[in-house]
Parts: structure tokens; sequence; C-alpha cells
């Protein structure tokens, strides 16, 4: 009886706990919206967070966005030329990393490269009570520590994504055209036939935009509201690499659903 | 405040980023090869549209000139309204023919427009009079096997 009793009481507390801590999440998007008038005055705060989650992630996103190019290249032409259009291997490689690929997949690594930077971070300011402090020193840690960060990876994020499409697009030209020998003409004329600029292009920007929303909205906060130890921390970093991902994936059904919904 | 080595890293980052999405935008997509921005609308009663998408191109001589907007299905009539938005700068006969097309043997669906000869043009919520059906294979075939039928036992 016990036992089941005290089962039925943790699923209580973590429905109510889950509750509380996405309204505090609202509230503290609320906050960060509120206050970035002010920490927008003094750019090279959020300028410096475009350095840490931008240009630090350029590696990791040019790398595999080559990658899953040339998987992309490899898998895609060995099915198609049983159809016999290995020549779409263009419209193949190029419509899947629009639409999908290159939002989600750098989303992800986004997700693990820089937001959970950022919750380190945030967190550690948390542990040693610098954001208290900043409180004292009349200094509102919101405007100084949370917005910038968000800002930052709000704009890095679509970047990221667009570098990552584009690479994806080199890798499968590298794997398709040099080394498999599609004919290059019919590689890129059909991509272009076939990919239409508002339709793919815009969505997976505006796909990639909502993602870098979530992704930094998750990580600064999950710093923000993390139990200021070091096992809170840890848990922390867990928290913002499983939940963006969460995020990411089922946001992307969502947008897919509006977007693309199947025609007729 | 001064200039840091950090600045030109970001500057770097964001030139790259809106490279990229610059070569997304001209190598890899087009921009709507139709502005149908302004655009008019015209309907066409079909017995059968075949596979037939929203979104399919409306072509002329081969060159695109609109999209399909909407299939609906008439209780009326029993048949399919294709409705398509065609660029204002296009501007057709009103007896002009529209059929669906297949391009290449298994390629997409698209409507065709073979211009008539009348002198007013099409306006805005025209009908289209003379519609041409998609071929359905399984038909033709049909059609087919009953000629050879039917020429065997003569």
């Amino acid at each position: 009886m016990n036992v089941w009793l005290s089962a039925f009481r943790r699923v209580g507390n973590m429905v109510t706990e889950g509750v509380w801590r996405l309204g505090f999440a609202t509230r503290f998007l609320g906050l960060i919206l509120l206050y970035s008038g002010q920490s927008l005055r003094r750019v090279h705060l959020t300028i410096r967070e475009i350095y840490f989650s931008g240009v630090l992630s350029l590696l990791i996103i040019v790398v595999s966005g080559l990658f899953v190019g040339l998987v992309l290249g490899l898998q895609g032409y060995e099915t198609l030329q049983r159809f016999g259009s290995g020549d779409a291997l263009g419209v193949l490689v190029a419509l899947s990393l629009t639409r999908e690929l290159g939002p989600v997949v750098a989303g992800l690594l986004f997700a693990s490269r820089a937001g959970s930077a950022v919750t380190a971070e945030v967190g550690l300011m948390k542990t040693t009570e610098q954001l208290k402090a900043m409180d004292m020193m009349a200094v509102n840690p919101i405007a100084r520590v949370a917005a910038p960060r968000f800002w930052g990876g709000v704009i890095a994020m679509p970047l990221l994504a667009a570098i990552f499409t584009a690479m994806g697009i080199f890798g499968g030209w590298l794997i398709g055209v040099v080394v498999i020998g599609v004919d290059a003409g019919a590689f890129w004329s059909q991509m272009q036939a076939a990919v239409d600029f508002r339709y793919d292009i815009l969505n997976g920007v505006i796909k990639s935009v909502v993602f870098g929303v979530a992704v930094s909205l998750i990580a600064v906060f999950e710093g923000y509201d993390c139990h200021p130890t070091a096992e809170g921390i840890s848990r922390a970093i867990t928290r913002t690499v499983v939940s963006s991902a969460l995020a990411i994936l089922a946001l992307d059904f969502v947008l897919t659903s509006f977007m693309f919904r199947g025609t007729s | 405040m001064s200039r840091t080595t950090l600045d030109i890293w970001v500057g770097i980052f964001v030139l790259v980023g809106i490279g990229a999405l610059f070569f997304l935008a001209l190598r890899v997509g087009n921009v709507s090869s139709v502005d149908l921005t302004d655009a008019y609308t015209v309907r066409g009663q079909f017995d059968n549209i075949g596979g037939l998408k929203v979104r399919a191109p409306v072509k002329s001589a081969g060159v695109v000139v609109g999209r399909v907007n909407d299939i609906r299905f008439d209780t009326n009539s029993y048949r399919a309204v294709v409705e398509m938005s065609i660029a204002r700068e296009f501007e057709f006969p009103r007896d002009t023919i529209a059929s669906i097309l297949t391009s290449g043997l298994l390629g997409e669906q698209y409507i065709g427009l073979d211009p008539g000869g009348d002198v007013e043009n099409l306006q805005n919520g025209d009908m289209l009079q003379i519609t041409q059906s998609a071929i359905v294979l399984e038909k033709l075939i049909g059609q087919f096997l009953f000629d050879r039928a039917a020429a065997d036992k003569d």
C-alpha cells in the first residue's frame, strides 16, 4: 500500500514539477524578450556569444555536413540507379538537405556543441553566485547573461544550418559527379528545376530559426534553473541535450506537417 | 569600445552563412520561374485528372505559365474541377484547350494549354470549355487488348 502511495506521489510530483518548469520557462522567455532592448544596446555581448556558439561550431557543422552529403550521394545513387534515374541524384540530395536534414541535423549538433556549453557556463555562474552578485550590483543578470546568449544562438543557428546544407550539397556533388560520374549538367539542372526557393529553401530557413529559438531558450533556461551544485550542473547539461533533441524532432514534425502537407 | 580579433571571426562566420544562403538560393533553387503574385485564375472540368497534384505546373508550348491552385470534386457533374492561376503577363484566347499531360514516361503530370483562335482573352474566373483528361494507363491497355481481341476474331 505504502509503495503504491509513494509511486503515485512521485508521478504527481513529476507532473507538477514539469508544468511548473514549463510556466517558468515561458516567463523566462518573456523576460528575455523584455530585456533584449537593454542588452542589444551593448551589442558586443551578443557578438561574443555568436562567436562562442556560431564560429566555434563551424568545424563540426562543416565536417558533418560534408559527410552527410557524401553518404546521401552514395546511398541515393545506389537506390536511384535501380530505377534508371541516377541523374535525379541532385534532386534527392538537395531536397532532403534543404527541407529536413539541414535544419534538423544542424540543430542537433548545435544543441550538443553550443547548447551544452551555454548551460554549463550559466549553470556555473549560478553555482558560484555570480548571478546573485550581479543582481546585488544592480546589473540585471537576464539582460547581461541570458539575453545575449539567447540572441547569439538564434542568430547563429540559421547560418549554421545554411552552411550545413551547402556543404551537404557539395558532398553530394563530390560523390555523384566527381567520383561516380553522374552528368554534371543533369545534376545541377534537375536540382534547380525541382527545388523552389520559397517552398523548399525558405521553409528550411524558417525551420532552422525555430530550432534556434528552441535550443537557445532551453540551453539558457536549464543553466539558469539548475541546482547550484556540481551534480546539478551536470544534470542540467544532460537535460539541455535531451530536451533540445526532443524539441527539435517534435517541432520538426509539427512544422513539416504545416509546410509540406501532401498535395491534394 | 574597440575592435577585437573576435569581431573578425564573427564577421567571417556571418559572411560564410549568408554566402551559403545565396548559394542555396541561386545555385540550388530557382526563384519560382513564374511570378504568380499578379495572376488570374481559371477553372476547367476534367473527367479524370489522373495523378495531377496541387502546385503542378501549367505549361503552354513547354513553358511554365502558372500553377494548379486547387482540385475539387463537383458533385453535380461528377467531374473534377481544377483551378489554376496563370501569370497576368500570359494571356490566352477563350477557346484554349486544357489537357492533362505527363512529362516523360513516369514523370509528374501537368496541365498543357493549347491556345485556340478566339479574339477575346480569358478573364479571371473563366471556365475552360474544352478539356482533355489524363490518359490512364490501365484503360489504355484495356482498350488495346480489347481491340486485339476484336481483330483476332475477324
